[in-house]
């Protein structure tokens, strides 16, 4: 047996953040909101859970304040399942993040989908030994919250929907920038950080790699096996799927079918047969149908 | 290259380093293909029920119960135990070690250390462990290749090579190197050997 070096350990380093995003990849993170739909969720093979108060249909629906999550309910999930399990904290409401990195979550989302604590800035997510995803719509937001710590980015669509159409769009806005950052000469470089409200030195590295520097997930009304394949195919390297499941006629057989679809999310007939029977879909919105106060997406500087 | 799910594209871009060609493996017809597979980290138990749904799994079992060379990382060594401490889900059940997971605690508990794997050279290898699960029963004829605060980190059976950490988070490609050259390199070897 090797030698222990005890003095080289380290904990909660970058690596390990961005690792568990690694982790994550090519897998669906589903939000449950009892311990139940956390082993339905577990069971169908979601590779994470999202913790939640309520789905972000019922918090449209219902309106209100939204905030973290009873950390009791977060407790009774945890025991529930053995795969990780992430919950959601305002945007800027690091008191909230204390807490929930206190219970031991394996992730934090700042998001959107909650009712904002700070309408100027984000938590520092450096600050933090628990890593951080949060939403973005296009690269400058991306850039910005990876500059603050963040260690996943997922693009926002708009949660509650069930309408895939927001999230195509902040998937393709990202992924032009990055295509376009790629082509830029580098006397250009500063000007277009300035342009994207970003620090310089991920525009650079965006530039040179041609990807985000941290896993970049896709989020907000996917609700069918084929939005889980359209998003991965823009580029998503993982789902995290809300109201899609458990909004449902029957969620179990539908997680399933997600699951399935962002592995063979590249091969229309295996999708063409995981898509049979699964029963009724989440209802969905059209977005135009809904004023600008209405639109979560629009939460975060 | 299993790619139902997890850490794929890291093993990938290690083993394009090291000029080693390789295959995304997620079809039961791609196994006919390949001479050795790497089980990636990700989520056990999601990447178990992947391998039962698209009827991987007993062909895959098979081919490494007789010989095919098989690397896991983390996950990939849990799918591999015999037996796992406190869950039920699927295994291949081949290589003869129980093993604990998520042992060392939540996500906040992960950490990297450097550790000693003297077949390796003497430069340390930093080992990434992420919600790790840690080796606690382990056979005899299971080599113990490196070991950290007193549980085995990396080791080895015949052609089954496991590790509770992710060489594949780092730009350190030895411990790949080590699975090309040696694991690899003698299955291909007894092939030969065997058709002529």
């Amino acid at each position: 047996m090797s030698e222990l070096l005890w003095s080289e350990r380290q904990k909660s380093t970058w690596r390990n953040k961005v690792g568990l995003a690694e982790m994550l990849k090519g897998g669906v993170i589903m939000d449950v909101t009892t311990a139940e739909q956390a082993k339905i969720a577990e069971q169908a093979g979601a590779v994470a859970v999202m913790a939640l108060e309520r789905v972000p249909a019922d918090i449209r629906v219902q309106g209100g304040v939204a905030r973290m999550a009873d950390p009791q309910k977060i407790k009774e999930i945890q025991d529930a399942v053995s795969i990780p399990v992430m919950a959601k904290c305002r945007i800027g409401h690091f008191a909230e993040a204390q807490i929930l990195e206190a219970l031991g979550v394996d992730f934090i989302d700042e998001s959107e989908v909650l009712t904002p604590a700070d309408e100027n800035f984000h938590v520092n997510k450096h600050d933090f030994k628990v890593p951080f995803v949060c939403g973005c719509r296009d690269l400058g937001e991306a850039l910005r919250r990876i500059g603050e710590g963040a260690a996943m980015i997922r693009t926002k669509g708009e949660a509650g929907s069930g309408n895939v159409v927001e999230a195509v769009r902040h998937m393709r806005a990202v992924m032009d920038g990055m295509r376009k950052l790629k082509n830029l000469p580098k006397e250009e470089l500063m000007t277009e950080a300035k342009n994207l409200g970003a620090p310089y030195e991920l525009v650079c590295e965006v530039a040179s790699t041609g990807k985000l520097p941290v896993p970049n997930f896709s989020a907000g009304g996917i609700a069918t096996p084929a939005d889980a394949a359209l998003m991965m195919q823009l580029g998503a390297e993982a789902v995290f799927v809300g109201s899609g499941i458990f909004k449902s006629s029957d969620p179990a057989v539908r997680a399933k079918a997600i699951v399935d679809a962002a592995t063979h999310y590249n091969d229309p007939k295996v999708l063409a047969d995981i898509s049979k029977g699964l029963g009724e879909p989440m209802p969905g919105i059209d977005i135009r149908q809904l004023d600008e106060k209405q639109l979560l997406a629009l939460r975060g500087w | 290259m299993l790619a139902l799910q997890g850490a794929v594209d890291k093993h990938i871009q290690m083993l394009s380093k090291l000029n080693i060609p390789c295959l995304a493996v997620k079809h039961r017809e791609e196994l006919g293909r390949i001479d050795a597979i790497i089980i990636p980290g990700g989520e056990s138990t999601t990447i178990g029920k992947l391998l039962i749904r698209f009827s991987l799994f007993d062909p895959l079992s098979n081919l490494i119960a007789h010989g095919l060379p098989v690397f896991g990382t983390c996950a990939g060594l849990i799918l591999l135990a015999k037996k796992i401490t406190g869950f039920d889900q699927p295994s291949f059940k081949l290589l003869d070690i129980t093993v604990a997971r998520n042992a060392y605690g939540p996500q906040i508990e992960s950490f990297e250390a450097d550790i000693s794997i003297p077949h390796l050279g003497e430069k340390a290898f930093r080992a990434v462990f992420i919600r790790a699960p840690i080796i606690t029963e382990i056979a005899a004829h299971t080599e113990v290749l490196a070991g950290f605060e007193g549980n085995p980190v990396l080791i080895r059976q015949g052609n089954i090579l496991a590790s509770s950490f992710h060489p594949e988070l780092t730009n350190d490609e030895r411990i790949h190197r080590y699975f090309a050259h040696n694991l690899v390199g003698e299955h291909l070897k007894e092939l030969a050997y065997k058709k002529n």
